[in-house]
């Protein structure tokens, strides 16, 4: 069973969005890494870059796949997380925690309400089985 | 046929096991409209030793081939020794497929690996791949590599490129919204000139065959200087990988990506293929390299072994957004290259870059001083170089093969028609002192 | 009696070429230089000339290198060794007889350059394959100039390209829009990878529950106006034969666009059906894969067009044409080609070998090799029948496709099932493709093998789905028997080394 944790914001996409004030934070769900495999390549942004809601932000590549990013809302970029250059298994191993992609300043704090809540996620992923 | 194990007999029974009376069941689910109702209008078998007479006959035609030659052009003459013919055709290499299943490919694998790390060392690069078609298709990938590392898109070509190299990349970027602009060729020294004010903000890369198609030698370094001020890659383009072994590495005159044909390194010209391309670029863009790569893995054990991997920049992954669409490359070339390479190893790659290059200097001091004849190009040379003949080269070297029985080069005015009276002559270490004094002699006759 | 082993096998721990390099052996000598020494500066200005003197290029004894060589063959698995199923590649027994051939020295010796009329036996070889590959495909223009099938591919689908632009012009606003490439989700990745590199953009059509092309799917995308082309492989990459490929040509036709097929699995055709005759506009043939080439690990392969008499003026240049009883020549006179897509005019070995097994197997032969090849995929087909999930009822032609359903709930996948077979002596079948089927075994035995080894096959399969329920640790760690176990793809991809460096420049690295 996958963990989603219950706080966050989820899209259909697979990501997580965690907001504190103006700044959103952004990763991958565990169902994601899980479907992916070993994740051995992260692609993201430079600080400074902005993206609509939906946008492609960056990728994520296993030995046999590669998938997108979706940035769930709308947002500059203010702070990436580097460390998955070198370490780009944190991804895996920590999801919701080291594994964290993105920093954002939100554009449009309503946004959020547009994502799914834990346990819609939840539901949502269950009917993907 | 004897190639198929299964007898008449057997395979009758085989049918009957599955419940069909006759092979032309087995193509039931083809519509009665799609089958081919009659027998292929192609000719009846031949017996072994008919094939090889047939063959034979047909080779025989191949006068040209008999000859002793100074055609270069994309294409040359080197020694091969006797175990890179005989080492690639052992069965565990020759028919194995491309290494999918590592564990049982470790042979092919580990050859790719020594094939890459010979090719970087040779360029003076950081990276090198399984290999391409040849150096023409490899060029063209550059081409498109170069938009997608710089996001421009216009590539200056000089005009000195193989005249065939740039009209496959002209193929491949019909469609690719990159356009090809042009560097003009100097016409004393024979080298491109660079003109800075070309170099415009939109310019993804500037490609440059060193030695050119005329033979000359290009000042690399002052390319690379000027196209990274202008934010460019600087594409090197070698056609002639023998001289890789005497002349200073594309990498360390700063080249971004070096894109080569690698026929040199013990392949036949066996009338333009197959051959190899090699493709080395900087450490920094691995990711954007067309085509496969070996790299290092360990088994539970630490055993060391090697995998293809970066495999999502591919096509079977990426679909239509890989590097490239190639799959199959020129593995089994690639291998004789990387035989021949080792066979000679430091010191005979260097050997024979040097006995090519002073043919070529006894060859242009003997062909020189024939009157009438003149070398229009000022530019150091390493085997290759343009004669001036006084009269039509096509034609002077029709009458050379008739009368002396050397094929003396190639008139430029197979692509060039305004350069009637030139010719290129390719010296290599196969080439015996013999050989060039018959050409001189047949120059001067005609 | 027992072997005390001093060291491990020879063969086992076969170092790099660079590992074993031992400064001054030499595996080379050259002919003295015969003309007069000209000075190392008047050759070449210092600033050209290397500096490194290659360093770490290795320096080996020819015997250094014949055994190198010969010891890390050994860990490869090949064709001649035995079956070798690999669905959609068709890895057929590669004749000694073509190797000779391609290697006579009146071929082999022949500069590309050479004037055409001292070249008239290779255009000759030239000729006559592009005359018997029209013949087996019903398409009567042939270049063989493509390299491998991917370029094969690239160069149909720019070919598509040019002939609707000179059709529709360029400019129009129909011509604009008309840039869609419609492409089954069962097709190998380099159709969109070509398509793209074209200018087309790619959509995907749906397979049926049969895994057909989706008809419907195909009109409705067809409908808009917007296609360009079709790009199909016939019998699919699920080893089924398209029965309706005759309607699905005529609705691409009939929506404006033309059909690509991808001749991939031509080797369940020859002499049976011809491409020409369903519909189709352009087809590449692999000569690697039906005309027995060998694959050499990867390569040198050959993709020849075929296409219709209205797609001919696009072909590459240049062609190979006859002038006259027995004269040929390169004709670049073509000015609605796409160009060149290859310096020279293809990999001219490829083609020696190619009419030479046309020519060793006459017309009946080439028929006969297609129904052995056929009926041995129904053979493993039967056979495997009642032991794994087959996802599509459809008769198989060439290949049969197997699913690791059965199997998952010990949780043993097809890639171990693949990996165990290497522990009973075959090569593993090709996995995870097509991509539409979720844990794909796609096995082509070809038609070069006999009956017993077929069995055999069939018997270490079943083998398999046993020890798969009784024993799945031993199917989940194999293979046991190789020279490395499983090896580490994602750490070999996170942290890659793509080159060999000497020892203290890579503990620095």
């Amino acid at each position: 069973m996958a963990n989603v944790p219950e706080g966050l914001y989820y899209s259909k996409d697979h990501e997580w969005l965690r907001v504190e004030g103006e700044t959103g934070t952004v990763g991958i769900t565990d169902h994601a890494q899980h479907s992916l495999g070993d994740v051995v390549y992260v692609e993201l942004p430079k600080s400074g870059e902005t993206f609509a809601a939906h946008d492609t932000f960056g990728s994520v590549e296993s030995v046999k796949a590669v998938s997108e990013l979706f940035l769930p809302v709308a947002g500059e970029v203010t702070e990436v997380n580097e460390s998955l250059t070198d370490e780009p298994e944190k991804v895996n191993t920590d999801p919701y925690g080291d594994g964290w992609m993105l920093r954002v300043k939100l554009s449009n704090r309503g946004e959020v309400d547009s994502l799914l809540s834990a346990a819609e996620y939840e539901d949502y992923i269950g009917s993907l089985e | 046929m004897r190639y198929i194990p299964n007898s008449p007999e057997e395979r009758q029974e085989m049918l009957r096991g599955l419940g069909l009376g006759s092979a032309a069941e087995l193509f039931d689910s083809i519509p009665a409209d799609v089958l081919l109702k009659r027998q292929l209008d192609t000719p009846a078998a031949l017996a072994e030793s008919e094939l090889l007479e047939l063959f034979e006959s047909m080779a025989a035609k191949n006068a040209a081939a008999r000859r002793p030659s100074f055609l270069g052009a994309g294409a040359y003459s080197h020694y091969a020794p006797t175990i890179v013919d005989s080492l690639i055709q052992r069965s565990e290499f020759f028919t194995a497929y491309t290494p999918y299943q590592p564990e049982i490919s470790q042979g092919t694998l580990q050859a790719i690996f020594e094939f890459q790390t010979l090719v970087c060392q040779l360029t003076g690069m950081d990276v090198a791949n399984a290999s391409m078609y040849d150096g023409s298709t490899a060029m063209a990938e550059a081409v498109l590599m170069a938009e997608r590392v710089t996001r421009r898109s216009r590539v200056l070509v000089s005009a000195a490129v193989h005249p065939e190299y740039l009209q496959v990349a002209e193929t491949y970027v019909a469609h690719a919204g990159i356009e090809l602009g042009r560097l003009e060729v100097d016409e004393a020294s024979g080298r491109t000139t660079l003109d800075p004010s070309a170099l415009e903000k939109d310019v993804a890369a500037v490609v440059v065959q060193s030695p050119n198609f005329f033979g000359c030698v290009e000042e690399l370094k002052s390319f690379a200087e000027q196209v990274h001020a202008a934010g460019a890659l600087l594409v090197v383009v070698v056609t002639e990988a023998a001289s890789l072994g005497l002349l200073r590495s594309p990498g360390a005159c700063g080249a971004d990506i070096v894109v080569a044909e690698g026929q040199s390194f013990g392949v036949p010209v066996s009338f333009g293929g197959p051959y190899v391309g090699l493709f080395a670029t900087r450490e920094k863009y691995a990711r954007q390299i067309p085509g496969r790569l070996a790299g290092v893995a360990y088994d539970k054990e630490g055993r060391r072994g090697f995998v293809l991997t970066l495999a999502t920049r591919e096509q079977h992954i990426r679909r239509e957004k890989a590097t490239s669409n190639i799959c199959t490359n020129e593995g089994l070339i690639a291998l004789a290259a990387t035989i021949y390479m080792t066979t000679l190893g430091r010191r005979g790659l260097q050997e024979v870059a040097e006995q090519c290059a002073q043919k070529a200097a006894y060859a242009r001091r003997q062909i020189s001083a024939i009157e009438g004849f003149s070398l229009p190009h000022s530019a150091p040379v390493f085997n290759e170089f343009v004669v001036r003949a006084p009269s039509d080269a096509a034609s002077l070297l029709r009458r050379l093969a008739e009368s002396h029985n050397v094929t003396g080069g190639l008139a430029l005015s197979r692509y060039s028609p305004d350069r009637p009276n030139d010719f290129l002559v390719c010296v290599t270490e196969t080439n015996r002192r013999a050989d060039i004094d018959a050409l001189v002699e047949g120059l001067k006759a005609s | 009696m027992t072997i005390t082993k001093a060291t491990t096998h020879v063969t086992q721990n076969e170092a790099l070429v660079f590992e074993r390099s031992q400064t001054g052996r030499r595996g080379y000598r050259l002919p003295a230089l015969d003309v007069e020494e000209t000075s190392p500066d008047e050759l070449l200005p210092a600033e050209l000339r290397r500096e490194d003197d290659l360093e770490g290029v290795p320096e080996l004894s020819e015997p250094d290198v014949v055994r190198h060589f010969t010891r890390i063959s050994t860990w490869n698995y090949n064709i001649d060794l035995g079956l070798y199923p690999l669905g959609s590649c068709t890895m057929k027994y590669n004749s000694r007889l073509n190797e000779k051939v391609a290697r006579i020295p009146g071929f082999a010796n022949l500069h590309p350059l050479a004037p055409e009329e001292d070249a008239q036996g290779a255009l000759q070889v030239m000729y006559e394959l592009q005359q018997h590959l029209a013949e087996i495909t019903g398409l009567p223009g042939v270049s063989l100039q493509p390299a491998a099938g991917a370029h094969g591919e690239m160069t149909g689908v720019m070919m598509i390209r040019a002939a609707l632009d000179a059709r529709d012009g360029t400019t129009s606003d129909e011509a604009q829009r008309r840039k869609l490439m419609l492409i089954p989700d069962s097709a190998h990745g380099t159709n969109p990878a070509s398509a793209h590199l074209s200018g087309f953009t790619v959509k995907t059509i749906r397979s049926t529950s049969e895994g057909l092309t989706d008809l419907e799917h195909l009109r409705e995308l067809c409908a808009a106006g917007e296609v360009a082309g079709l790009m199909l492989t016939n019998p699919n990459t699920c080893g089924i034969f398209e029965r309706n490929i005759r309607e699905i040509c005529d609705i691409v036709h009939g929506a404006g666009g033309l059909v690509y097929m991808d001749g991939a699995n031509m080797n369940a055709l020859v002499g049976v059906a011809r491409p020409g005759d369903m519909g189709v506009d352009v087809i590449h043939l692999n000569l690697h894969k039906t005309f027995s080439t060998p694959h050499g690990g990867g390569g040198p392969g050959s993709g020849p067009c075929c296409c219709t008499a209205e797609l001919e003026p696009f072909l590459p240049v240049p062609r190979v044409v006859k002038t006259g009883a027995a004269a040929y020549k390169l004709d670049s006179e073509r000015p609605q080609s796409i160009g060149r897509v290859k310096a020279f005019y293809g990999n001219f070995g490829m083609h020696l070998r190619a009419l030479a097994y046309i020519l060793t197997h006459g017309h009946d032969g080439l028929r006969e090799a297609t129904e052995a090849a056929v009926l041995n995929a129904r053979y493993i087909a039967q056979g495997l029948a009642e032991t794994f999930d087959r996802p599509f009822d459809s008769p198989p032609m060439h290949e049969c496709l197997f699913t690791d359903k059965r199997q998952t709930r010990k949780g043993v996948h097809t890639l171990d099932i693949a990996k165990r077979l290497i522990d009973y002596g075959f090569h593993p079948m090709t996995i995870y493709f097509p991509l539409i089927v979720q844990g794909a075994m796609l096995i082509e035995p070809t038609e070069s093998v006999g009956r017993a080894e077929l069995q055999q096959f069939v018997d270490a399969m079943k083998e398999i789905a046993r020890e798969a329920v009784e024993d799945a640790q031993t199917v989940l760690d194999a293979p046991h028997t190789t020279r490395v176990g499983r090896l580490d793809e994602a750490a070999a991809a996170r942290k890659p080394v793509l080159r060999w460096r000497p020892a203290e420049k890579a503990a620095g690295a």
